[in-house]
């Protein structure tokens, strides 16, 4: 099979890549490129555990091809702290203890992060709208709802700083 | 995942030159539907062909006659986002805002909700209901039909060989008219309908009696079903007649048991969720837009 050259933005850097079409965005971020952050639940679209952000709005990586994402703007969990620093999200998670086996949290972070991108003072019952397309099989979702919250003001500190 | 080859056309007219070459083709719009079913080998093409760099099939927007043109590749994400839209055919926000999850927004379209031509769609019933017209283009030029003409069949619909569906038109809505769309699904949100009902009700200008119901139902049958209603017309707009409504869509649904729900629980469902979503297009019939 032909392999196709994608060229994109990952995480701020312009990188380029060989793919099958046939391949996910998922399975080239974590098999080709080594980005194991974004996990996979159920390659089918409906756990959100693969979310990535493409060109600002959050899109399951399991149900983008990779060659799709030619000329598009990616952001993994990879990119998310500065360094060492933590984001305020992640630091959220882990102060509430939002996360056990944790590998729904890369994609609810993910999630989270676009919402208060766009929402900074999201309420609870946004937030929780918003988080539907990620599922958690271990917290019971209150202590994720409640790190997001508890990040609102956080974010709203580390940008004006 | 089978191997195919991928294209991504920049015009329609490029779309159509891939067309007819006897590769076994698919579109991608949002992928949403078709990566899943290649990936499990539910369906099978040779190429696929992605819509979303031919700009007339990304844009939305309303004409000056307020008609609302929705490219077919649009995602739902930007339709039920836009003000304007929300304002003016709420009916239609209520379906395309409650498919999938966010993620899912962001990426599937109305289009390939239509194509897909599940009976449980959601956008479909909200459409028909709405009255709204299909733009189907091919090499040869265009046609258009009514959006109740267009399912053919669970997961078939009516585009012939080397046709696509170009573009949804939502007509301008009648005065004193409201439009709603509900759905019955077993958790709160990401599920696939048990029994879902779109309507629109026009009124008399002194909002006290029914000059049209179009009432359109998903996933009580092999297709959407749009209702026949005219024996609504003239009536009074309250609760007896919705409930009589309601009983009209009961005798219509020809609904099959499956692993969401039984015969007996969707003709009830379809039933209350068309008296529900009457009294919401009540109120908006009846509220300044
Ligand atoms: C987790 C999850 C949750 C979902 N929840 C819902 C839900 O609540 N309600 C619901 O109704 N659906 C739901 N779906 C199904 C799906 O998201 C919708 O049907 C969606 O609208 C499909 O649009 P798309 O743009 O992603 O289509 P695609 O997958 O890109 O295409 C679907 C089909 O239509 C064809 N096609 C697409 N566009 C055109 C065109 N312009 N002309 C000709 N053919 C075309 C393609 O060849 C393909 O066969 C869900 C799916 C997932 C994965
Ligand atoms: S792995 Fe992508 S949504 Fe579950
Ligand atoms: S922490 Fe295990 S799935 Fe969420």
């Amino acid at each position: 099979m032909r392999r196709s050259q994608v060229q994109t933005r990952l995480n701020g850097n312009d990188i380029d890549f060989l793919c099958e079409p046939r391949q996910s965005l998922l399975e080239v971020l974590r098999d080709e490129l080594g980005f194991t952050g974004s996990k996979e639940g159920c390659n089918n679209g409906n756990c959100g555990a693969c979310t990535v952000i493409m060109n600002g709005r959050i899109v399951n990586s399991c149900c983008v091809l990779a060659v799709e994402t030619e000329g598009a703007e990616i952001q993994t969990i990879e990119g998310v702290a500065h360094g060492e620093k933590l984001h305020p999200l992640q630091q959220a998670f882990l102060e509430e203890a939002a996360l056990q086996c944790g590998i729904c949290t890369p994609g609810f972070i993910m999630s989270a992060k676009a919402l208060l991108e766009r929402e900074p003072n999201a309420d609870e019952a946004r937030i929780r709208h918003w988080l539907a397309g990620n599922l958690c099989r271990c917290t019971g979702y209150d202590k994720i709802v409640k790190a997001v919250l508890s990040a609102e003001p956080q974010l709203q500190e580390a940008k004006q700083s | 995942m089978e191997a195919f080859d991928y294209v991504a056309p920049r015009s329609l007219a490029e779309v159509y030159s891939h067309l007819g070459n006897g590769k076994r083709t698919l579109f991608l719009a949002g992928g949403t539907d078709v990566i899943v079913q290649l990936r499990e080998g539910r369906r099978h093409c040779d190429q696929l062909i992605d819509l979303k760099h031919v700009p007339e099939l990304m844009r939305h927007g309303f004409t000056s006659d307020g008609t609302l043109e929705i490219g077919a590749a649009s995602p739902l994400a930007e339709i039920y986002e836009d003000a304007e839209v929300q304002r003016r055919l709420p009916g239609l926000v209520d379906a395309a805002s409650l498919i999938g999850g966010i993620q899912i927004q962001s990426r599937a379209s109305l289009g390939g909700n239509l194509c897909n031509a599940s009976p449980a769609a959601d956008s479909t019933p909200a459409l028909m209901a709405l009255g709204a017209r299909l733009v189907i283009g091919s090499a040869s030029g265009s046609r258009e039909v009514a959006a109740e003409e267009f399912p053919a069949g669970p997961g078939q619909n009516s585009l012939r060989p080397g046709e696509i569906l170009v573009q949804i038109k939502v007509p301008p809505q009648p005065a004193h008219s409201g439009a709603a769309y509900l759905r019955f699904i077993p958790r709160n949100e990401m599920d696939i309908a048990v029994a879902s009902a779109g309507v629109r009700l026009v009124l008399s200008p002194d909002n006290s009696r029914i000059e049209d119901v179009r009432l359109a139902l998903g996933a009580v049958g092999p297709t959407v079903i749009l209702v026949n209603t005219n024996d609504l017309a003239g009536k009074a707009a309250n609760a007896e007649t919705f409930k009589l409504a309601g009983e009209m869509a009961s005798a219509a649904a020809r609904p099959i048991d499956d692993m969401r729900g039984g015969v007996a629980q969707r003709r009830r469902l379809v039933s209350v969720l068309t008296v529900r979503a009457l009294n919401t297009a009540l109120q908006r019939a009846t509220e300044a837009r």
